[in-house]
């Protein structure tokens, strides 16, 4: 039994490998870009439109209602990115459905290099919004000494988006892999079920948690200087 | 190890690129089409406002013409009422006009009806009386009713009033040969006829008077005697006259129906 996907390795050349994260990935990729790209090859503007159309206009809009609700006023800047973040994730999830199919969120590079985008993109979008000197100030918030402190809560909350993303996913793919060998009828089904379940709430656990970050590091100076409005509707 | 260096960086890309791809074929498309969608209901929603606004303003401007029209109507029909009201008052007076002056046309048709019908009905009864008188007086006596007459007459002017025989001899005396006073008779008075009543009017005068004989027939058996306007007569006519006070029965009275 395989702990992740990366250990399911189908070409290797030094340290360049083609694992199965990496392979089905792609897929997901491909699946989803196409898709996209399929349904809105033809949209229309007017009152009449396709059920497919409604599907995508329905995830975009709650995305950016969900990221509004967060706390960020212009959600268009910020869609990309998180909306990216949840449909990949959620995705990844809904696909556990397809015998075969390994989950990438199950593995611990993927979930790290999710979680590094998310470290990496706080910073930015804080540095857009405010300016570099002002972000690097809200470190020292309220006080100096704060500084190594907000530091290791930088990293240590990337780390836990990392580890909860990955042994929820890992944990999912486990449980179920290890019921089909002792009862392979309907209690596995009902496992894969309640592991859908699990996939999209972490895929919005993920997604709110970045954009909480992400919404912390864009007015976190606004916020030390007077209290921001209410923006949660 | 449970990461792989390599995956990681790999995942790093792969997400880099997933996206950019999304925003290109989903997050773009999906908002412009809602934005576009979205303007398009403004703008139907505008139109529809603007639409229900000029239908707003035409029902007004309807609503105005219409008491306009209300208010013409009724101004007209009540205009329309008047004329008719004159012109019915008009032809009733015309009417009644007409009526009034067929009516006096009528009556003075009536009139002149009745009048020429009374002296039909004079003439003939006096023609009629003095044949009655002739036969009656011819059947009675030998003297004929000319002579009669003639007596009658000449006994007239012998029984005259003091006042009136002054007066017609003031008027007889004034005449001579050249102008005579005319004496007309019904009939040709015969000679002994002319000489009784030449001599009668001798006597009661006491003068010649200068007599000039004339016939009439429309006297009716009738002798008169006129000088310088003066006048003796003696004629059927005289008591025929009476018959003239009461006018005959069969005269034709005025339809009673007729509208004024």
């Amino acid at each position: 039994m395989r702990l992740t996907p990366d250990a399911w390795i189908f070409w290797q050349y030094g340290v360049v490998m083609l694992n199965a994260t990496i392979v089905f990935t792609w897929i997901l990729m491909a699946v989803l870009v196409l898709g996209a790209a399929l349904i809105t090859r033809r949209l229309a503007t007017g009152h009449e439109r396709s059920g497919w159309q409604n599907l995508l206009e329905i995830v975009v809009t709650a995305i950016m209602g969900q990221i509004k609700d967060v706390g960020l006023k212009n959600p268009r800047q910020y869609l990309g990115f998180l909306g990216t973040l949840f449909l990949f994730v959620a995705a990844a999830a809904l696909a556990t459905v397809i015998p075969g199919y390994e989950p990438p969120t199950a593995s611990l590079s993927t979930t790290a290099a999710l979680a590094l985008c998310v470290l990496v993109a706080v910073p930015l979008f804080g540095i857009s919004s405010q300016g570099l000197l002002s972000y690097l100030k809200s470190y020292m918030q309220p006080t100096p000494i704060m500084l190594p402190f907000n530091l290791i809560s930088e990293v240590s909350r990337t780390m836990a988006l990392a580890v909860r993303l990955f042994g929820n996913m890992m944990s999912g793919a486990m449980i179920i892999a290890i019921l089909l060998s002792i009862t392979p009828f309907v209690f596995p089904i009902v496992m894969t079920l309640l592991g859908l379940l699990t996939g999209m709430v972490q895929a919005y656990i993920f997604t709110i948690l970045a954009a909480v970050y992400i919404a912390a590091a864009t007015r976190s100076s606004k916020a030390a200087k007077a209290p921001a409005p209410e923006t949660n509707t | 190890m449970l990461i792989d260096w390599f995956t990681v960086g790999a995942q790093v890309l792969n997400f880099i690129i997933l996206v950019w791809l999304m925003k290109r074929f989903l997050y773009q498309p999906v908002l412009n089409a809602i934005a576009a969608r979205e303007q398009k209901i403004t703008a139907e929603l505008a139109d529809a406002a603007d639409t229900k606004a000029k239908a707003h303003q035409q029902q007004i401007e309807y609503q105005e013409k219409n008491q306009t029209f209300d208010q013409q109507r009724a101004d007209l029909l009540q205009q329309a009422k008047q004329e008719a009201s004159a012109e019915a008052e008009r032809l009733r007076a015309a009417a009644a006009e007409a009526a009034k002056q067929a009516k006096a046309k009528r009556a003075k048709a009536l009139a002149i009806e009745t009048q020429q019908l009374h002296a039909e009905i004079v003439q003939q009864t006096q023609q009629q009386a003095f044949e009655i008188a002739r036969r009656v007086m011819a059947d009675l006596a030998d003297a004929s009713l000319e002579q009669r007459a003639c007596e009658v007459f000449i006994q007239r002017l012998q029984t005259m009033a003091d006042d009136t025989l002054a007066t017609l001899g003031s008027a007889l005396k004034t005449t001579s040969e050249a102008d005579p006073a005319v004496l007309r008779s019904a009939f040709e008075l015969a000679e002994s006829q002319r000489e009784a009543i030449q001599s009668a009017l001798n006597d009661k005068l006491g003068q010649s008077i200068a007599l000039r004989y004339e016939t009439n027939p429309e006297l009716v058996a009738g002798i008169e005697l006129s000088a310088n306007g003066q006048k003796l007569a003696w004629s059927i006519a005289d008591y025929l006259r009476a018959l003239a006070i009461s006018p005959p029965p069969a005269t034709v009275e005025p339809d009673a129906t007729e509208p004024a």
